[in-house]
């Protein structure tokens, strides 16, 4: 018997019992749904993290204080900054970086409340791969010489100024006035930090007008940005700076009191989490798949029972047991398809409709697809064999007399 | 080519395999049917005559014996061979109609084709062969109609086309009458001497003496053994 006449036998069979069809799908359509939406809601995570981390700066290195190490968050000073851009080989630019409170800002008759300041070195556009919109930043003499000129994000600019130009205008942040010289091209919300918000001053400005009440060691940095000359330099520069701090510190470089991370160590670090978060949708997912497939197990069995006397009559008609069971076999592997190509689709749709919509972002794995449809149709071979064989194991005349 | 389109020898049909619990349907029962015959086989429950009926219908195998069948002997077929015995030699028509309520009536008769292997006639062809198997029951103006639109002596004769499509030598019918009432029971008799007189080898069951009579010839099976040939008194039953 030909397939494609099974295949209609198998058809008819299904189309008996629409609704009943219909439900039986249900679960592996959510099954490959689901598989298709998580898949893309993790990818669009991970996307997300290494797009944030990649806007920090391309060969970037980052320096910061050991956390959980006693008195480690006073120990990277600004000095040590300064002993890296002298003496590590391979490095474009060094910046130091400080955030004190958030201050009052007032300029131009308008006052903002909790803008958030930072202090840099005059690396820092270089370094951050950060560049200017207008005007210029300020040099490592003017950091030196405590010039009080002020940088502002781009919002910030905005809301303090409106349409004029804030260039040489004078802003008080804090109790400290300041000279607009410069204004940052817009960078966005980048891991919670919204770049366009902030106000930038000469790190020793910061040192001298808000730090020195607050700490002991007013010229301690939270964080010091290592541009590197390239790629293959990375490890030679991390080398360096870890004897050269080691040193300074007087501590062991095998036990340091600051953690130098690359953006890929930082990548690496975000993406562990999110496999351990996507692995669990992952097993999620392949459950309502398996939940799915015996689904269609079970209904395919109450179906074979329920046409017994039909198995019988095809027989008696000259119907092989094989070509009994790849009927049943089709309308499993049917059910299963139909189900995974209407998964597809709700997945794919609903993977850009939540990218859409909300604040998730999705990435459809292109590989999920095809995994998923994949899945389906190998649990619809997989859990349609066993009623498909019972069927085909009836004996005619049994079958016939069966009520 | 052999004169008898069945022939039967020495066939048992034993249940249990325990030699004090074996019960024999068939006891070494011999017996013959020419072509273009037409047999009635008669016999109390339990006499062995359903056994006999699914042996000769190739659903069931004997434990020992022969069974010749259009010159073959058929008693040693794997299922898949019965299959196609079936599907070439026999046309089966149950009492209970055995239709499928979702089909119409062509598709129904066309049930058989599906599983005919050596076939390669068009779908156009099919359906033709099918139309023309209605027609020769009468019911060329029911192709379209479900079983549930149809009486149940139509019923019986769209079964009769569907047993007639692959032309096979040999119509099985068991107890062809038993869910009709007697106005119908006449009409599918007729049908059944129609296809008699055409040259179709007719082997019925059935318990009614008066449908027995129409037959040219009664086989009369007691305890697994013929106890008559060529007629059955009710003394003999």
């Amino acid at each position: 018997m030909k397939l494609n006449k099974i295949f209609r036998v198998a058809w008819e069979g299904l189309m008996l019992n629409k609704v009943r069809s219909f439900l039986t799908t249900l679960g592996v359509i959510i099954g490959v749904a689901s598989v298709i939406v998580m898949m893309a809601v993790s990818a669009g995570a991970e996307a997300a993290i290494a797009e944030q981390i990649n806007a920090l700066g391309a060969n970037l290195l980052i320096v910061s204080p050991m956390r959980g190490v006693p008195g480690a968050g006073r120990t990277l000073l600004y000095e040590d900054a300064l002993a890296i851009g002298e003496q590590v080989v391979g490095i474009t630019g060094v910046s130091a970086e400080q955030s004190p409170a958030t201050q009052t800002v007032k300029a131009n008759g308008v006052t903002l409340d909790a803008i958030a300041v930072v202090g840099t070195s005059a690396d820092f556009p270089s370094v951050r791969d950060y560049p200017l919109a207008e005007g210029v930043y300020f040099t490592s003499a003017d950091d030196d010489r405590k010039l009080k000129v002020a940088v502002l994000g781009s919002d910030l600019a905005k809301d303090l100024f409106g349409t004029d130009s804030p260039l040489g205008q004078t802003i008080t942040v804090g109790s400290t006035k300041l000279t607009v010289i410069g204004i940052m091209s817009s960078k966005g919300v980048v891991a919670d930090i919204d770049y366009d918000g902030r106000v930038y001053l000469p790190i020793n400005v910061v040192f001298q007008k808000f730090m020195a009440s607050s700490l002991m060691n007013a010229d301690a940095v939270r964080t010091i940005y290592v541009k590197v000359a390239s790629q293959d330099k990375i490890e030679s520069v991390t080398t360096q700076i870890t004897s050269l701090l080691a040193k300074r510190h007087d501590v062991d470089a095998t036990k340091p009191d600051f953690s130098i991370q690359t953006q890929q160590d930082i990548i690496a670090t975000q993406q562990a989490t999110t496999a351990a978060f996507r692995n669990l949708l992952a097993w999620v997912a392949g459950v309502s798949l398996l939940v799915g497939g015996i689904g269609i197990m079970n209904i395919m069995l109450v179906s074979v029972t329920e046409r017994t006397r039909e198995i019988g009559l095809r027989m008696a008609l000259g119907a092989h047991p094989v070509d009994v069971q790849t009927q049943f076999l089709l309308e499993a592997v049917i059910l299963s398809l139909a189900g995974g190509l209407v998964g597809v689709l709700i997945g794919v749709g609903g993977s850009l409709l939540f990218g859409a919509l909300g604040d998730m972002r999705t990435q459809i794995v292109p590989l999920s697809v095809p995994l998923a449809f994949g899945a389906a149709a190998a649990i619809g071979i997989f859990f349609g064999y066993y009623p498909a064989t019972q069927a085909a194991k009836l004996d005619p005349i049994v079958a016939l007399r069966h009520e | 080519m052999s004169e008898y389109l069945i022939e039967v020898q020495n066939l048992s049909k034993v249940y249990g395999e325990e030699q004090d619990a074996m019960v024999y349907a068939l006891n070494d029962l011999s017996a013959k049917v020419e072509r273009g015959g037409f047999v009635a086989i008669m016999g109390p429950s339990g006499s062995g005559k359903s056994t006999l009926m699914n042996i000769l219908g190739c659903l069931d195998r004997p434990t020992s014996g022969a069974y010749f069948l259009d010159g073959r002997d058929v008693s040693g077929l794997n299922k898949n061979e019965l299959a196609d015995v079936r599907n070439q030699k026999i046309g089966f028509v149950f009492q209970s109609f055995n239709l499928l309520p979702r089909l119409s009536a062509l598709e129904n008769v066309l049930m058989p084709m599906l599983y005919d292997t050596a076939n390669d006639l068009s779908v156009e062809q099919q359906r033709a062969r099918a139309t023309e198997a209605l027609a020769s029951v009468g019911l060329e103006k029911r192709t379209h109609h479900h079983p549930n639109q149809l009486s149940g002596g139509q019923q019986q004769r769209v079964a009769i086309a569907r047993a007639l499509i692959n032309r096979p030598p040999l119509i099985l019918a068991d107890e062809p009458t038993g869910n009709l009432d007697s106005k119908a029971s006449v009409e599918i008799m007729d049908l059944l001497h129609q296809l008699h007189k055409q040259g179709v080898t007719v082997v019925m069951v059935t318990h009614e003496q008066d449908i027995a009579s129409h037959a040219g010839r009664i086989i009369c099976v007691r305890d697994g053994k013929t106890v008559a040939d060529g007629h059955c008194s009710d003394k003999t039953l």
